[in-house]
């Protein structure tokens, strides 16, 4: 043990020697902007969560506008994935994964509706209103108030009901769901 | 032959040079006119008919010029494609193009053919203004666009792809679906990739020790996203930039795309544009609200990642019926994301008893295997099923297995025996045996 560590220190400070000017045969250095322009992801621990903020009071109006025409209201469902509702659902046969009865982050749903919705504009609005409307559907799912701040501080402290029910299945299903017994 | 009968009326836009030199063209046409002058005209041989009597019209005369990009048969038009009518009331299956597996033989499926699934449709990327970034945990972020990544050593490797929803139809449903293959194992399908090995890209940039996700993000209108583990990434994962020898179609990631081979199909990002490098899955709608596997207690497989061993036969199905008693061969695909299938059995009597198959090689590792086997009809109801096993001694669960296993909710990663039966006219159904 001693000894693999000593090979994996001596490795890696070779590994660091061989690569101190880090060089692309055929790439080109990125800049920030190339980045930006590319990179969407926000992270679980709010690691990427742009400036803005908002409230499900100042969603609400702009979900009747943007996306109640494919989603419905949390009263009547629309044709597309329905976002209300459906807790208590999950591991029954009538299952109903919605953003609040299935969702684990709420940093997802931010995530997703900034970069992809309204599905025929994407990236049409603005940062804070996509954390109202983000507010919106955590709020009438009963999971945080009404007038609550949702921004890049508040939002990953969010907790979702189904967040304990996900099991790491990489690299292999744990022993009690395996099928290869 | 000769020409002396013939008078040949020239069309100046026919001239390829001077005095009399013409297009190549003209003279088959021609020949053609003075074959058929010659035919009739001697006398002295009226008596006999000409050699080519009886045979068809095509077999006469020289076929249609040759076409700048090859298409299939007209006759095989609206036969061999990817979709089957949508139900009634149902606007559209076209979200999902799948593979009709029972039309096909081999195991390379031709480019137009693959399954493609889309969630936020097929962009029309032009290749000048597609630039793929690789930042995060690295020593020094790079760029590259196609015609860059062109100048890499390439590896050109078969695999095959898999979405994850591919059988969904076999959870839940309380009916056996009959729409042929499409829906119950159309999203599958085999192709010779070509790309540069991510991890030559990733070493050039540097990547720190303590990264353990890539994150990668397509250009589609849905900056689509998924983790891709690290270890993985600096094994066989590619970014493909051909398909079966020619650059990726649109629907396949055109100009660019991740290759996860033996993964399920959605990790490998089409369009790709941005990979991050870094400690943490992103946790992105499509690792969370979907192609997460629901259990029966309540919990959730999620980044259950490579596509289980599997088989299904192609041949008979209940698109191809038997149509008299006597000898048939059974046929049909094999695959593991894991690794190489070992040994693919067919059963005739609904899993009684078993026999091995015959694999055709080169048998290669998360690619499509086929398989063979004889089989006497006998006009009897029959059972068909194949078991695969892959080189690590997994062995694909009957539907039993795998509901006791998992409930009927998991909607994703649906990999059981596949039943056919067989009834005393040879009408074959799909059942769940
Ligand atoms: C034109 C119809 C349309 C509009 C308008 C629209 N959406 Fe969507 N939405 C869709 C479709 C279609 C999907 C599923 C995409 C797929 O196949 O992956 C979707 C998916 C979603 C999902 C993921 C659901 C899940 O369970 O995975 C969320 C959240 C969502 N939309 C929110 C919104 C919000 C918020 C708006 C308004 C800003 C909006 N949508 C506007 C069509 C629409």
């Amino acid at each position: 043990m001693f000894l693999r560590k000593i090979l994996m220190a001596s490795l890696l400070l070779c590994g660091a020697t061989i690569t101190v000017a880090q060089e692309s045969r055929f790439g080109t250095p990125a800049t920030q902007a190339d980045i930006d322009k590319r990179f969407w992801s926000t992270f679980p621990d709010g690691e990427n969560l742009p400036d803005g903020q908002g409230t499900a009071m100042l969603g609400k109006p702009l979900f009747e506008e943007q996306c109640t025409i494919c989603h419905g209201t949390p009263e009547a469902r629309g044709e597309n994935d329905v976002l209300f509702g459906g807790h208590g659902t999950i591991g029954t046969d009538k299952a109903l994964a919605t953003v609040g009865s299935y969702w684990p982050y709420a940093t997802t749903v931010f995530n997703y509706i900034r970069k992809a919705m309204p599905y025929t504009a994407p990236m049409s609005m603005t940062n804070s209103e996509y954390y109202s409307i983000t507010a919106y559907l955590l709020y009438e799912n009963g999971i945080i108030g009404e007038g609550d701040v949702i921004n890049k501080e508040t939002l990953p402290d969010v907790k979702m009901p189904n967040a304990g029910n996900f099991i790491m299945a990489y690299p292999e299903v744990p022993e009690e769901y395996s099928i290869q017994k | 032959m000769t020409e002396k009968n013939k008078t040949l009326v020239v069309d100046p836009l026919d001239q390829a040079a001077g005095n009399g030199l013409m297009s190549r063209r003209l003279f088959l046409n021609s020949a053609i006119a003075g074959g058929a002058t010659l035919a009739t005209a001697g006398n002295a041989f009226a008596q006999e008919a000409v050699v080519g009597e009886g045979q068809e019209e095509w077999t006469l005369m020289p076929g249609d010029d040759l076409p700048e990009y090859g298409d299939v048969s007209r006759y095989e038009k609206g036969r061999v494609k990817r979709f089957v009518a949508p139900p009634p009331g149902l606007a559209t299956a076209s979200l999902s193009g799948r593979t009709p597996l029972h039309l096909l033989h081999g195991t390379i499926t031709p480019s137009g053919l693959h399954f493609e699934v889309t969630h936020h449709g097929i962009p029309d990327i032009d290749p000048d203004r597609h630039e793929m970034v690789i930042h995060g945990m690295v020593k020094k972020p790079f760029k590259w666009n196609v015609e860059q990544l062109e100048n890499y050593p390439t590896v050109s490797r078969q695999y095959f792809l898999e979405c994850s929803g591919n059988t969904r139809v076999n959870w839940a449903d309380p009916k056996p679906d009959q729409n042929f293959m499409y829906m119950t194992h159309g999203l599958v399908s085999g192709s010779e990739w070509t790309g540069v090995p991510l991890s030559t890209l990733l070493d050039e940039c540097g990547v720190s020790p303590d990264a353990k996700w890539i994150i990668a993000e397509g250009a589609d209108s849905g900056s689509l996203a998924r983790s891709i583990p690290i270890d993985k990434a600096l094994d066989d994962t590619m970014v493909a930039i051909y398909q079966n020898g020619e650059r990726l179609r649109p629907s396949q990631g055109y100009p660019m795309r991740i290759l996860n081979p033996g993964f399920e199909g959605n990790v490998s990002i089409k369009w790709v544009r941005s990979l991050y490098v870094t400690d943490k899955p992103v946790m992105s709608r499509f690792e969370t609200s979907k192609y997460t596997d629901k259990l029966h207690d309540g919990k959730s497989l999620q980044f259950s990642l490579e596509m289980d061993v599997k088989s299904v036969i192609t041949r008979p199905s209940n698109a191809l019926s038997l149509e008299k008693r006597g000898m048939y061969e059974i046929t049909g695909l094999a695959w593991s994301g894991r690794g190489k299938i070992a040994k693919v059995e067919v059963s005739a009597d609904g899993g009684r008893t078993w026999a091995e198959a015959m694999l055709e090689g080169p048998i290669q590792s998360k690619m499509l295997t086929r398989f063979r086997i004889p089989w006497m009809w006998e006009g009897r109801p029959a059972i068909l099923q194949s078991r695969a096993i892959d080189e690590f001694g997994r062995v694909q669960p009957s539907r039993k297995e795998l509901l006791a296993a998992r409930g009927r909710q998991a909607y994703y990663h649906y990999h059981a025996i596949h039943s056919w039966s067989i009834n005393a006219r040879g009408a074959v159904r799909h059942v769940f045996a």
